[in-house]
């Protein structure tokens, strides 16, 4: 307790030692020193504390921020890009659409259930943030290898999770992905994406605004779970982690998730409220410090008049938790009655906690001590860490086994990323709120809106760290093409983007480029289709024991339906199997290299912007016009998988002839943004004059007919003769039950 | 005439069932709060699904002595026409007003999808405009949804038409393949010895426009106007 100036007041709050604690707090010693500095004497512990969760990687975006810049985040209709609660797009008729995803990796991999079921409950709560009713989620999911019982075990958990919480709050989970890889063993991914709506004026935001206004503390009350969860979210697990990091893990309720719902929502409803934020990640510190930090002014926290579930709560443990179910309000004194009220009615607490000041500080008073005295945007802005680059070489090509087509097929659709999902989305409620009009299972999940009718709202997530660990650039652009050609498939113009970028650890030059590379591919795919990043997050230190996961961006798309009322065509059996656009066929990448191949080495072609945008533009044009009666983008599996698909959807057979040589990088190769239309032969001509406005490739493949499936080459050898039964049976295979 | 829906904290296809009664069959709608407690003035009400209190202790059991619940009984007493739907129905096999329990389902997940259900009992307000034998299309989203009773109650459910709603495929086969949750006698739905409480697991408020994939969940809630007219 030597050479500190400027001490502020306190009592019962130890001063830290000068230097020794940095490792113990998860700072730098650097940043340590730069703390000092910046306050001109030691922080205390409480202070030290606060530093750790708010200056993790998980809160600052150390690594991330100054890369994060080149992705694009305005466009028309945005009122609100990232750095608030989530992003806000203007859809007309005086509505807005709400649109955020987060990870919830580490929580998920120590307490798969509570993990997860939290993950839902967070992002929820940040779209409820911004003024907008939770209409739909999306769950992207990875795990290990499912012939491993652990991960069966693990995913079992987290999709009970996701069910637990999604299903209780009434929100649906319409739509998802699910991919498999040894790197995420141990290191599983869940990223939840939540889409809101909201009436353009009834928009609110994250600001402590006007000094003197009050802090209403909403919600439940605090216990000490999840204390310093950001910080254990910026931090490779280890092998201990399953037992000792689960003081770390929230505890989720959904009761009181779908209450704080109703109640907050009826709460804007009085125009009463001047601020909202969800109490997340670094709890009431960093909900406040955040707060404050972007209306430029000051907080002060009484802290023992936070509702709290345990007694004994130190300073510390009250400001950090990260108990569930909290959203913290700005409101003018005289109106707090008129909220409190709401909140309590719906079985919640709601007290008052503090004030906003004009001195952009961050106090915390504890038993009229105070234990906290820091700049406000001190606190928000961690220094940014720099780490030169370093290029991973392109891996060496190798030459793929020989293995027979009709095999190597029915494997692929065994595979937890092509088999059908039903097993996982039908524990998911996914149709509460009465808005599926397309359900999961599909290229993109539309929901009706009639707030906008008859426009509705096509949402889909895609991620691929195959392709990515290949080519970061070239992957991740793939990526977001990719969920471009979903909401083609469903006639939707993209709106906005949210993404997760799932990355080792970025103090490793290597991993720090391919993260870099990634964000460049997202940024250039995203420009290239007009499309804005309107918020998401960064995920760092996803490793296991074993190494880490493989580079894994996730894009989140939402894209406006111009109709949904309109019913569908019925396909018939004389209808065509029609593929627009055209690509190379290299194996780079692909679900058949990890299967068959010793690596997923042999390159990836990067698919051409251009190109791209007039298929997508084809596509949206042909599904709108309602000239074709199905339409589904070439992705996992090739081409042989997506004609599979397409049979199974409509339970039909087909005959299909290839034009070019039958071989394993025609059927399975993924690259290019391909997709398979079912055509009515009435419609054809329509499809190729669009086909042939949009200057995109046009090759009619086969026809639908029976009940068996056939792919042949030009000169007639047949290269899969299988009948729709066993192409089923092997579909639906997706083993996820725990044991 | 006048429909009561009734919101219990944690109950999450109220809107939508308000939704239906008021936008696709232009009713009136009185939302009702689960501390209210009368229900005068009502035609008609409906428990609708969700998780009531969070289902803790038992889906439906907390739900079941909330202070509307006197209200409920009252209104049921007096013949008034009411419908549990998913979690309203084990709220009113809690609350004593229907027969039997609902247990977690045979696999012991929840359970989101398309069912076929046939009518079984047509003297009920809820299914009088459709014909006994008729199959409709809605979806089951639950956890608990297996319903179970004594030998004995089976035995007099099925001899007073009280099972107003039964599992079966599309063609109208009771077949063990078609029960998604291993409810005895593939049971989706019954109602009290008089006829006028009805509870059922699947969700007729999602089955209600064409948009959605199937109307047929729309005829239950046409039944109680028909109903209703009939006793004016």
């Amino acid at each position: 307790m030597t050479g500190i100036a400027h001490a502020p007041p306190r009592v019962g709050v130890e001063v830290a030692p000068e230097g020794a604690p940095a490792g113990a707090s998860g700072l730098s010693p650097e940043e340590y020193a730069a703390v000092g500095a910046a306050l001109r004497r030691a922080p205390n512990t409480v202070e030290l504390r606060c530093f750790a969760v708010m200056w993790s990687e998980h809160c600052a975006y150390k690594h991330s921020r100054e890369v994060l810049r080149r992705l694009p985040t305005r466009g028309a209709g945005v009122l609100q890009g990232p750095g608030e609660n989530a992003g806000v797009v203007e859809i007309g008729g005086g509505w807005a659409l709400v649109w955020k995803m987060e990870s919830h990796n580490h929580p998920s991999a120590v307490d798969p259930y509570n993990g997860a079921a939290t993950g839902v409950g967070g992002i929820i709560r940040d779209v409820l943030a911004m003024g907008a009713r939770p209409i739909a989620l999306l769950d992207s999911l990875r795990c290990g290898p499912l012939d491993d019982a652990r991960s069966r075990r693990l995913l079992a958990g987290i999709v009970g999770g996701i069910a637990g919480y999604g299903n209780s709050i009434g929100v649906p989970t319409v739509g998802g992905e699910l991919a498999v890889d040894p790197g995420y063993r141990d290191n599983p991914l869940v990223n939840v994406a939540c889409l809101g709506l909201v009436r353009t004026d009834r928009v609110v935001r994250g600001r402590a605004d006007p000094p003197g206004a009050v802090l209403l503390y909403a919600g439940a009350r605090t216990g000490r779970d999840g204390i310093g969860g950001a910080a254990f979210a910026s931090a490779v697990l280890d092998e201990r982690a399953e037992y000792e990091d689960r003081a770390a893990v929230q505890i989720g309720d959904p009761f009181a998730g779908k209450c704080l719902i109703e109640a907050t929502l009826q709460a804007l409803e009085t125009g009463r409220v001047r601020g909202v934020q969800d109490m997340g990640a670094g709890g009431l510190a960093c909900a406040a410090a955040e707060m404050a930090a972007r209306a430029d002014t000051g907080v002060v926290l009484d802290l023992y008049r936070v509702p709290l579930r345990e007694r004994d709560m130190a300073p510390h443990e009250v400001l950090l938790s990260e108990s569930q179910e909290r959203m913290l309000l700005v409101t003018s004194p005289e109106d707090v009655e008129i909220l409190a009220a709401v909140y309590r009615r719906w079985g919640l607490e709601a007290e008052v906690v503090g004030r906003v000041t004009d001195d952009g500080r961050f106090r915390a008073q504890f038993d009229d001590a105070l234990v906290v005295d820091l700049p406000a945007d001190l606190l928000t802005h961690a220094p940014a860490r720099h780490v030169d680059p370093v290029p991973v070489p392109d891996p060496a090509p190798l030459a793929a086994r020989g293995i027979a087509a009709e095999h190597a097929l029915l494997r692929l659709l065994a595979t937890a990323e092509l088999a059908g999902k039903a097993p996982i989305y039908e524990q998911y409620d996914h149709m509460v709120q009465v808005r599926t009009v397309v359900r999961p299972g599909r290229d993109a999940a539309v929901l009706r809106l009639p707030e906008v009718a008859p426009a509705g709202l096509a949402l889909t997530v895609d991620g691929n760290g195959r392709w990515c660990a290949v080519d970061p650039y070239g992957g991740a652009l793939a990526t977001v093409l990719e969920a471009a050609a979903n909401l083609a498939c469903a006639g939707a113009v993209p709106l906005a983007v949210t993404d997760c970028l799932n990355f080792a650890s970025p103090e490793d030059p290597q991993v720090f480029w391919t993260f870099a590379r990634a964000v460049e591919g997202i940024a250039d795919a995203c420009r290239a289709l007009g499309v804005p990043v309107v918020g998401g997050n960064v995920s760092f230190y996803n490793e296991g024991p074993a190494g880490p996961i493989l580079p894994t961006p996730v894009v989140a798309m939402v894209g406006l339906v111009p109709d949904v009322t309109t019913a569908p065509t019925v396909p018939q059996d004389d209808n065509l199997l029609v593929l627009l656009g055209a690509a190379d066929s290299g194996l780079g990448g692909s679900l058949y290299a990890r299967e068959f191949c010793s690596s997923l080495a042999p390159g990836f072609h990067r698919p051409n912007l251009h190109t791209a945008g007039r298929t997508l533009s084809c596509v949206r044009e042909a599904v709108q016009r309602r000239a074709v009666a199905l339409a589904h983008d070439v992705s996992d599996g090739g081409l042989a998988a997506a004609l599979v698909e397409c049979c199974l959807i409509l339970d039909r057979g087909a005959s299909v002839t290839l034009p070019g040589p039958v071989d394993t990088g025609a059927l399975f190769g993924e690259e290019g943004t391909r997709v398979v239309c079912v055509v009515s032969p009435d419609d054809l001509t329509e499809l190729q004059s669009l086909a042939a406005t949009h200057d995109v490739p046009l090759s009619v493949l086969g026809h639908l007919e029976g009940d068996r499936f056939r792919i042949a080459g030009p000169d007639e050898r047949v290269a899969v003769d299988l009948s729709l039964g066993r192409l089923r049976r092997a579909w639906m295979s997706l083993g996820c039950e725990a044991g | 005439m006048i429909w009561g829906v009734v919101t219990f904290p944690g109950s999450n296809c109220d809107r939508d069932c308000v939704h239906v009664l008021r936008h696709v069959l232009a009713q009136d709608v009185r939302e009702v709060w689960h501390e209210e407690r009368s229900l005068s003035g009502l035609d008609a009400v409906v428990l609708p699904g969700g998780f009531s209190y969070g289902d803790y202790l038992r889906a439906g059991a907390i739900a079941a002595t909330a202070p509307v619940m006197d209200a409920v009984r009252t209104a049921a007493g007096r013949g008034v026409p009411v419908l549990g739907i998913c979690n309203g129905f084990q709220i009113l096999t809690e609350a004593g007003l229907l027969p039997g329990t609902l247990l977690r389902n045979r696999h012991l997940r929840f359970i989101c999808r398309d069912v076929s259900v046939r009518v079984e009992s047509a003297r009920t307000p809820f299914t009088q405009r459709l014909d006994n034998g008729a199959v409709l299309r809605m979806p089951i989203a639950h956890a608990e949804g297996r319903y179970t009773a004594s030998p004995d109650v089976l035995r007099l459910l099925e001899s007073k038409r009280q099972v107003v709603f039964r599992y079966c495929d599309p063609d109208g086969q009771v077949l063990p393949a078609a029960n998604p949750n291993g409810a005895a006698r593939a049971i989706a739905g019954v109602c009290n010895r008089a006829g006028n409480v009805v509870g059922l697991m699947p969700h007729p408020e999602r089955s209600a426009e064409g948009p959605l994939g199937s109307t047929d969940g729309r005829q239950i809630f046409e039944s109680v106007l028909l109903a209703i007219a009939g006793v004016r």
